[in-house]
């Protein structure tokens, strides 16, 4: 029973379909591995009887042969998404108790097409953070492990990561400010598509950079990834941002021939103190889409460097706006207050508390960063930088560059408390090769490729022209299937 | 049309102890648009609903709601800015105005600071005595309106209600061009009329929907012509801004007592400080309503949830088309066409119900000036008296339009017409009808008036004397007729036999 769990969304829903499991079953044996991942702190707030029920509607539609291809099909929900009645607090003490009356257009799609919901995931806080440690909930843990060493799965997608690599569920949804899909999934062996912005409806989403962040689906591979995302997607009008563009099927566009492709090499990738693996890896991810008959050119993308200065301007100065409405008048946490305390009071206190250090320190930056005085020599001077290095991938894709291959982190998961000490813009490093498809607005996508010399997982981030997911998922699959990447951690937890 | 041309009027000029002063002053109107729907939600905008009914999610500021634009509020500030001659800014853009006040849930308002949908424009503000003041308006962009905090209704809570929160409003931000109390007064009436006319505000000042700041300062006489020239602010004063004026008259007695406080700062040697002033209706002063160390920096930013609003010209354009007509176009035609005199002509176009009705007058009577005349004078008169509405005045345009048309025509006599007028006032009516069946048709048979005349000179020889000696006296016997007949013969007829008779 339990192995069922294991099962890719594909082939769940073939299985599903010829009747040969129900979703019960299959949502049953997930609930039991989530009852039983406690140490991995992916899950933080499960629903079993919401997924017995969906399981049961989704048997029903089955039977009718009315089966979406994610009917019956057991999920993860990154505590960002706003799921209604049940808690969704992004990670954070502020927003203590919070049950929203809404539930998020990504999840109304998922639901609409028979998606079964297990419970909410694990990440940082309000999506801040890397590593998974700025939770209020307490880190996440990587199924993937270093000996004994307690490994971060990535973040901010984190509890999401590790959900789907150590195979609680079939998958998961994720979200993206500067690489919170891509890194987490190449820290746990799985695949992480952030689509173009405007692809998917931001509605529902707890906010932190609403001009960068985008939600998009973690799974066990490619074709799960388009499966999903094909569901995630579409024209909302309630997101004022969301683009009202028809979307393909997603997986028809998994042919695996990739001949004649252009993939550009960015040069301004090749970072120093890069560290070998890291290099080798990326060599021969060009090499396989080589052999698949791609044309690998070298290409520049000039203001690369400033990519990730400009990101740690514009996503705080953002979030210091969005996370102002948490101030303790209308929901979630609000401090108690002292004789003579007033509202001012109400605010310093409710929002000290609430807020972790990690937010703190982003909501003061992005105040900084938008006052008077500093207001053009940052935030202005960080738009003009985006909109260089918008032009930059512009450029290389006007001389008919299809999709570009880069590292998707600097470096394998690290291990959980290594970096607390640690100046934050170390940790901000992470972000190095994913802020600047986030600040252009494209899609892309970490797919694992290989393993470092402790036989932890890596993985190539490939950035596709806008729209085109299609075709940035179907050079992905062809990468997929050239690198033969079947690691799966061993069960430890 | 009629090219209406006025002088500019002369500032106002308050004597100092070191000579005289001139004031400065330039409005921000806030007017709340008329749309049955908020800016960026679909609640409702109705004004006196239960507290906190009118509220969406976004309004509420709840985690993941979104702002989407409400196009017929856009639509409105189009026509607003049409109305005020202005500009339309093709492209516009919003952005955040970041603040804590528990009444402003979202922590910022949605407004446009860098990119607004109006331009420049300019309004005609008419002063009476043939004087009028051209505004020159800088902007109007669209912005969320806040909510309400309740201090007052609990020793130790504060209540807040969203009701109003998410309401569109329109910032008319006027040039430095206004130059006394009346003239702000005057600005702030004709702003209201133009939008009541356009159909974009409903101009109620009383339930704040219509409300304005008002920035003052004072300079020496000349200084003004000096920043006239050059566009030059150093030539004018510092100014204060006193905040959510409501009144005409708090705006003018505000303007009055902010220059004289800052006069008498500046005549001690001291130094006007820019700052925001509220104003005290209570004891008509104005005071500093925040410290520097709470001065507030509004961190403003483009708001990353809307994309720049980019409209049509061929909108703006169908909206052009069916903007209806303006009060100072229909002053115009009123004066061209009917022959009416500035003042007639602004009173039946204060506002557009007394200018419908106007018209439906003339169209029955089809008299313009006597129509004018009865519409001002007597219609007014007792509607002012009933302390009724012209929306609920019981005698409609065609009546009215009848009883003038009885005039016009010598059927009835003014006298006799004023009484036609209570009658078809009081009990309803058609007025052709009540002349025929009360007999109170005019009499200008002038054999009839004659026998008269005769009968009266033939009762009354002293009289008779004494009039061919003065002939002032000769109105005692039109008198005389006049009752003997009920007032019913024609006044003109019985002046002209009697003149005869007594002369001859």
């Amino acid at each position: 029973m339990t192995e069922l769990s294991k099962l890719k969304i594909a082939e769940a829903r073939d299985k599903l379909r010829a009747k040969e499991i129900t979703s019960a079953e299959l949502t049953e044996a997930c609930l039991a591995e989530v009852e039983g991942s406690a140490t991995l702190n992916a899950f933080v707030h499960n629903t079993p009887e919401i997924a017995r029920e969906q399981a049961k509607f989704a048997d029903e539609r089955i039977a009718m042969g009315m089966s979406p291809d994610l009917c019956g099909i057991p999920l993860g929900i990154k505590d960002l998404f706003c799921t209604k009645g049940v808690a969704s607090q992004a990670a954070s003490g502020i927003l203590e108790g919070f049950k929203p009356e809404y539930e998020s257009t990504v999840t109304t799609q998922l639901f609409r097409d028979g998606a079964v919901m297990l419970g909410k995931l694990n990440m940082d806080e309000f999506a801040m953070g890397s590593s998974n440690e700025t939770s209020v909930y307490g880190d996440a843990v990587n199924p993937w492990q270093d000996g004994g060493r307690k490994l971060t799965p990535g973040g901010s997608s984190g509890g999401s990561a590790a959900a789907v690599a150590a195979d609680l569920c079939l998958g998961a949804t994720g979200t993206d400010t500067g690489g919170s899909i891509r890194q987490p999934a190449a820290f746990t062996g799985i695949t992480g598509i952030k689509p173009t912005y405007g692809r998917v409806s931001r509605w529902g989403v707890v906010a932190f950079a609403s001009s960068l962040d985008q939600a998009g689906p973690m799974t066990k591979d490619v074709r799960d990834a388009a499966i999903m995302l094909t569901s995630m997607s579409g024209h909302d009008p309630k997101d004022s941002t969301s683009a009202d563009i028809p979307v393909p099927n997603f997986e028809a566009a998994l042919t695996g021939d990739i001949k004649g492709k252009k993939i550009g090499i960015p040069r301004e990738y090749r970072m120093d103190g890069m560290p070998d693996e890291i290099e080798k890896l990326w060599s021969q991810g060009q090499e396989m889409m080589r052999d698949a008959g791609a044309e690998i050119v070298d290409i520049s993308l000039p203001h690369t460097k400033y990519a990730l200065p400009a990101y740690y301007v514009i996503a705080p100065a953002e979030a210091s706006s969005n996370l102002a409405r948490y101030d303790g008048v209308r929901f979630g946490h609000r401090a108690s207050l002292a004789e003579g305390d007033g509202i001012t009071e109400m605010y310093e206190k409710t929002r000290a508390e609430g807020f972790g250090p990690e937010v703190q320190r982003r909501v003061m930056v992005g105040t900084y960063v938008l006052s008077a005085g500093f207001y053009d020599a940052y935030y202005n001077r960080a738009r003009r930088v985006r909109a260089l290095i918008k032009r930059d991938f512009d450029e290389v894709f006007a001389t008919g560059v299809d999709a570009i291959l880069t590292p998707a982190t600097p470096s394998a998961a690290f291990g959980l408390g290594e970096m607390k000490d640690a100046d934050p813009i170390q940790m901000y490093l992470n972000d190095v090769f994913t802020v600047t498809v986030n600040l252009a607005g494209l899609p892309g996508i970490s797919i694992p490729t290989g393993f470092d010399s402790k036989g932890l997982p890596l993985g190539l981030q490939l950035i596709g022209r806008p729209w085109e997911e299609g075709d940035l998922l179907n050079c992905a699959y062809s990468l997929e299937r050239a690198a033969q990447f079947v690691g799966k951690p061993e069960k430890w937890w | 049309m009629l090219d209406l041309t006025y002088d500019a009027p002369a500032p106002k000029v308050i004597a100092g102890a070191t000579g005289d002063w001139e004031l400065v002053i330039g409005l921000e109107v806030h007017a709340q648009v008329s749309s049955r729907a908020k800016l960026f939600s679909g609640a409702s905008t109705l004004f006196g609903a239960e507290p906190n009914s009118n509220v969406a999610f976004v309004d509420a500021g709840m985690p993941g709601m979104l702002p989407v634009i409400n196009e017929e509020c856009v639509a409105q500030a189009v026509r607003t800015g049409l109305g005020l001659k202005a500009e339309i800014n093709l492209v516009s853009a919003f952005d955040r105005k970041n603040y804590f006040y528990p009444d402003l849930p979202q922590g910022y308002q949605i407004s446009q600071l860098y990119h607004p949908i109006v331009g420049e424009g300019e309004v005609l503000v008419e002063l009476g005595n043939g004087t009028a003041r051209v505004v020159r308006i800088e902007r109007i962009h669209l912005e969320q309106d806040a909510g309400k905090s309740i201090h007052d209704m609990d020793p130790t809570m504060s209540f807040v209600d969203l009701n109003r929160t998410g309401v569109a409003l329109m910032e008319i931000v006027s040039r430095p061009d206004i130059r006394g109390p009346e003239e702000a007064a005057a600005y702030v009436g004709k702003l209201r009329q133009i939008m009541k006319y356009l159909g974009t505000c409903d101009g109620n000042m009383q339930n704040g929907n219509l409300r304005a700041d008002v920035n003052v300062s004072v300079c020496r006489p000349g200084d003004y012509e000096k920043y006239q020239e050059t566009q030059d602010f150093s030539h004018l004063g510092t100014r204060c801004e006193i905040k959510n004026m409501n009144s005409m008259r708090f705006i003018q007695a505000a303007i009055e007592v902010e220059a004289r406080r800052q006069i008498a700062i500046i005549e001690d040697g001291g130094a006007v400080v820019q700052e925001t002033r509220l104003y005290d209706a209570d004891k008509n002063e104005t005071r500093s309503m925040r410290s520097k160390e709470e001065a507030h920096d509004y961190r403003y930013f483009p708001c990353p949830d809307l994309l720049p609003l980019e409209i049509e010209q061929a909108w703006v354009d169908d909206i052009a088309a069916n903007l209806g007509t303006l009060p100072d176009d229909l002053k115009g035609r009123f004066i061209s066409d009917y022959g009416l005199s500035d003042y007639d002509a602004s009173v039946l176009t204060a506002e557009q119900e007394n200018a419908v009705y106007f018209e439906g007058v003339v169209a029955k009577s089809g008299d313009g000036k006597l129509a004018a005349n009865w519409v001002i004078n007597e219609l007014f008169g007792r509607l002012k008296k009933d302390e009724t509405e012209i929306t609920d005045c019981p005698i409609s345009p065609d009546q009215l339009g009848g009883v003038v048309a009885l005039i016009k025509a010598g059927d009835i006599s003014g006298k006799i017409a004023k009484d036609l007028f209570e009658i078809v006032y009081t009990e309803g009516g058609d007025p052709a009808e009540i002349v025929e069946a009360r007999g109170m048709k005019q009499v200008t048979d002038t054999a009839a008036i004659e026998a008269e005349v005769d009968k009266v000179i033939a009762e009354n020889p002293a009289q008779v004397e004494k009039a061919k000696e003065n002939p002032k006296l000769a109105g005692w016997f039109v008198g005389q007729v006049m009752k003997a007949t009920g007032g019913k013969a024609n006044p003109a007829a019985v002046n002209q036999i009697i003149a005869k008779k007594l002369g001859g």
